[in-house]
């Protein structure tokens, strides 16, 4: 479960650029459940989402993550809330890393290596050796459907294929939560809709799902447990359960 | 001032680092002042960064020292033939008075930087910051000091000319002198060898004790630094004896050559390293109180005492087992 | 497992895989870099080279050689000096010595002429440098004709050549008689060149030197380790002024590699992005550019030290013999010994490795803090 509380992010503070991207947010995700969060680009999702993912600190404002465990916050305080507003970068990638998986709009596959190359990247970092992790790469390949183009460059990919292997790059750590950004953009309806019923698969398999969209493909669909709507950083209404 | 490549390469190596460490000491000084831990503002986040730099610099500035160190004994050694008298490295330092004080600097800058590295992987474990005080206080004194060194140095350098009558390390460590290094080669060898082997024995002893009780740990660093001290003080007094076979040659450097095996590289690195790390454990003593750190602290400073107990144990080792294989004899 | 070694092995292996995708880019570096390490390293060795070969040829040169001045110039020496000089304690022998210089006006060349010390040559027979051979363009068993100094031609057999291998030394070498060098230079009864004095211990030379000229006041002694020392600053100094310029041209590879580490392609700086959103950490990011930076140097150091070395020892420094040995028209062909040790490697990491390594760390540190969530919101 993450629980904010009356987020605010404001950028170039004390600059005559100084704007706010997320303005005193307050909201819970479930744990299990899919969320979305849905407005128009500029709302403050993609903000919203970043400090959620621990990529970034607000500006003020709490963020507590429950039931997660990290190597540094060690003892009897391993069950309470942790509290993510002031950590540095160095725990925050921790966290990020062992428990978010990103899918970004523009895919962010690196060019010029193999998609496996790409699916194994966000493991380089843990310290685990290379054959474990290769072979949990090509074993999230199988479930995606791109094993066969493991060696193959991600420029030889299509738009599906390259989502896939995004997902595929999200689960290489086995997070607990995924979070994608505008997932569908670049998509047509139907990959569209195949990428929403691997989003049912991962919820299937317990994983928190968070997702910002403007998509209806999206935000409409049965899957959805939670949707948020958003405007001027602002939470404008909220639907579903909970 | 002699012509010499590795002269030009000490000090380019030596302004190199000392621009560094300004740098770093610069931005080292800014974080002490506006430092704000719970503030996401802009220009903590632009502090936290520098952070990063600052310890890189460091780590290479350590690097960068250690080679220096031993470029420098190299390059005294192998400049000793430009001065008339100076049989090795010995002679070459005692040219003019900054020789030997370099020198110093140089060993206690090692150490520091060491320390100084140690405090801040201690640092970057926990998550918040907690010994971000104490690490650029520290890093305060260190830039000074290699500042000194890289003018020290160039003095030293600059003043050098060849064909000065010099002593050699004949004359310099031989036992009739009164000077501070005579003082040192003049220390009797009997009690040397047992005030060597005692302290060495106390200093395992109270590592053991601190490494399984966890009890000790001002004592064990103090120890730790006195045993680099006495050990030094051995080395010339004694033990370079039993490498040279030589019942009066005290030299310090020559055991650093070829034609013993450069085994004055493993002594001198055993106990580099277990002082720094001996250090490590007395320096981290005040903030093993420190929540954020409760968890990391003691395991470090198991690791550390560890190392320390292993690279004066080899120390001691080699100098065993040399005293035991050599047939040469003292007295 | 998760073990610090993993990680480093992990970011190895892309730091390599991400070398070899910019190859046109880390190329053009790795030749830069690659020829500094070997401008600068063929300037060690041969230096080196040559200090040694010095010291060869000291070797055999007496403890001692004491010349007699005149007027401020080296003048012939009476040979009686040498049965007082023999008579000082410590002094174990005194041998005069008989040699000079000619010059060849028919091939503008220049020979050292030398009597042995033990009487190896009948009068009428020498042995020469293979520089000499070369200049005359005679063989063992041919006729060299040389001028007295009265003006008549002296005939000269050569009986042996020096082996080439000794060729920095005798190149210009001729070796005869000291009858025939009489009959050259017709030189006063009772006078030599100088006096070699052999001192056995030699903690005493610097007293006997000392000895020597309160006893003889027109004289000068020359102790070998002074020689040696001479040599070594001679050799050291032309090598050392070199090594500054070269100072400017590693100083113009820094620039060159702060420019190339700074001037990162819009695709670098969003690969690091990606990795960074993906959950690499700032000292992650750094470690790569650590080992990029190693992979780098380790190349350019080892090809430029094999290429020095055969330039040096194999083409005898083709490229920049002429600054460091003197200009002479017999000019020795000789090929150096090879031997390099840790020392020379470890001062030519020093000048290589240590600038390329500090210039580019406050780049990779700039590339290294590409804020996480950026690659989100390009």
């Amino acid at each position: 479960m993450i629980l904010l509380t009356n987020v605010t992010k404001t950028y170039n503070t004390g600059k005559h650029n100084q704007f706010t991207a997320v303005d005193d947010v307050s909201l819970t995700v479930e744990a299990g459940r899919l969320t979305i969060l849905k407005g128009p680009s500029g709302s403050g999702k993609t903000t919203l989402m970043a400090l959620i993912g621990c990529m970034a600190r607000p500006s003020s404002g709490r963020i507590q993550l429950h039931n997660i465990r990290t190597s540094f916050f060690t003892g009897a305080d391993s069950r309470a809330p942790l509290d993510i507003t002031s950590l540095p970068e160095r725990f925050l990638t921790e966290i990020r890393r062992t428990t978010f998986g990103f899918i970004f709009q523009q895919f962010n596959l690196v060019k010029g290596i193999s998609a496996l190359e790409n699916v194994m990247l966000p493991a380089y970092p843990t310290g685990e050796s290379q054959g474990a992790f290769r072979r949990r790469a090509l074993e999230l390949m199988e479930l995606f459907a791109v094993a066969r183009h493991a060696a193959s460059p991600v420029e030889w990919l299509s738009g599906g294929e390259l989502q896939r292997v995004a997902i595929a790059r999200a689960l290489i750590n086995n997070p607990a939560i995924v979070i994608a950004d505008e997932p569908t953009a670049h998509l047509d309806s139907k990959l569209s809709r195949e990428f929403m019923e691997m989003v049912g698969t991962l919820k299937a398999g317990g994983k928190t799902v968070l997702i910002a969209s403007h998509d209806p493909l999206v935000y409409d669909s049965e899957l959805a447990d939670t949707v948020i709507g958003m405007r001027d950083g602002r939470i404008t209404g909220l639907s579903g359960l909970s | 001032m002699i012509q010499h490549p590795a002269i030009l390469a000490l000090t380019i190596a030596s302004l190199m680092t000392g621009l560094m460490l300004i740098y770093a000491g610069w931005y080292g000084t800014w974080i002490l002042d506006k430092w704000d831990l719970h503030s996401g503002s802009e220009l903590q986040l632009n502090l936290e960064r520098r952070t990063y730099l600052i310890s890189v610099i460091l780590s290479y500035a350590l690097l960068f020292q250690i080679a220096s160190l031993f470029l420098y004994i190299f390059t005294a050694d192998n400049l000793h033939s430009q001065f008339t008298g100076a049989m090795c490295a010995a002679g070459s330092l005692g040219v003019n008075s900054f020789g030997y004080p370099v020198l110093i600097l140089k060993i206690l800058n090692c150490l520091l930087a060491g320390v100084w590295l140690i405090i801040n992987h201690v640092d970057t474990r926990g998550y918040d910051y907690p010994l971000i005080k104490a690490k650029y206080g520290l890093l305060n004194v260190l830039v000074p000091l290699v500042l000194l060194e890289v003018v020290f140095q160039f003095v030293y350098f600059f003043n050098l000319k060849a064909d000065v009558i010099t002593s050699c390390c004949g004359s310099l460590f031989s036992t009739d002198k009164h000077s501070i290094a005579g003082e040192i080669a003049g220390l009797p060898s009997g009690p040397m060898q047992a005030a060597f082997f005692g302290i060495m024995a106390a200093t395992v002893v109270c590592g053991m004790v601190f490494f399984l009780k966890k009890r000790g740990g001002y004592l064990f660093a103090a120890l730790s630094a006195l045993t680099f001290l006495v050990s030094s003080a051995a080395l010339v007094s004694f033990i370079c004896l039993y490498f040279y076979e030589l019942p009066s040659h005290h030299c310090p450097f020559c055991i650093l050559q070829k034609e013993y095996h450069y085994i004055g590289y493993a002594l001198y690195a055993t106990l580099l390293g277990g002082t720094v790390s001996g250090l490590g454990v007395g320096v981290l003593m005040p903030f093993s109180t420190c929540s954020s750190l409760s968890g990391v602290i003691p395991n470090i400073q198991r690791r550390l005492a560890a190392t320390t107990l292993i690279m004066y144990l080899l120390f001691t080792l080699i100098v065993v087992w040399r005293m035991l294989s050599t047939s040469f004899t003292l007295g | 497992m998760s073990t610090p070694l993993n990680r480093h092995s992990n970011i190895l292996d892309f730091a390599l895989s991400s070398l070899l995708r910019r190859k046109s880019k880390n190329f053009s570096l790795l030749v830069v870099y690659t020829l500094i390490v070997f401008v600068i390293a063929s300037l060690i060795f041969f230096v080196q080279a040559l200090k040694r070969e010095a010291a060869q040829i000291l070797k055999e040169a007496p403890d001692m050689v004491v010349q007699r001045m005149v007027a401020g110039r080296h003048d012939l020496i009476p040979v009686a000096y040498g049965e007082q000089i023999s008579a000082i304690r410590g002094v174990t022998a005194v041998s005069p010595r008989l040699w000079g210089y000619y010059y060849d006006q028919v091939f503008g060349a220049n020979y050292t002429l030398l009597v042995p010390e033990k009487n190896l040559l009948e009068p009428g027979s020498i042995m020469i440098g293979p520089g000499v051979a070369r200049n005359q363009r005679i063989q063992a068993g041919d006729m060299l004709a040389l001028k007295t100094s009265r003006n008549i031609p002296l005939l000269l057999t050569v009986q042996d050549l020096y082996p080439s291998s000794s060729e920095l030394i005798s190149s210009d070498l001729i070796v005869l008689s000291a009858e025939d060098f009489q009959t050259m230079f017709n030189l006063p009864a009772g006078q030599v060149t100088d006096l070699a004095v052999t001192v056995a211990n030699p903690r005493e030379q610097v007293t006997v030197a000392a000895k020597i000229a309160e006893l003889f006041p027109d004289t000068r002694p020359i102790l070998k380790s002074e020689m040696l020392r001479t040599y070594d600053s001679l050799f050291e100094w032309r090598g050392g002024m070199i090594v500054v310029v070269l100072a400017v041209a590693v100083l113009s590879f820094i620039i060159f590699a702060w420019d190339k580490a700074t001037g990162l392609s819009a695709e670098e700086r969003k690969e690091i992005g990606i990795l960074k959103s993906i959950g690499w950490e700032t000292s992650d990011v750094l470690l790569l550019k650590f080992w990029e930076g190693i992979v780098v140097s380790l190349t350019a150091f080892l090809v430029g030290v094999v290429l020095a070395y055969g330039h040096v020892f194999f083409f005898s420094a083709a490229l920049f013999e002429h600054a460091l040995k003197g200009w002479s028209v017999i000019y020795p062909q000789f090929k150096l010994t090879p031997v390099i040790d840790v020392y020379q490697l470890t001062v030519l990491f020093f000048l290589t490795v240590l600038p390329y390594t500090a210039a580019t760390i406050i780049p990779a540190w700039l590339s290294a803090t590409v804020p996480p969530d950026a690659a989100m919101r390009s």
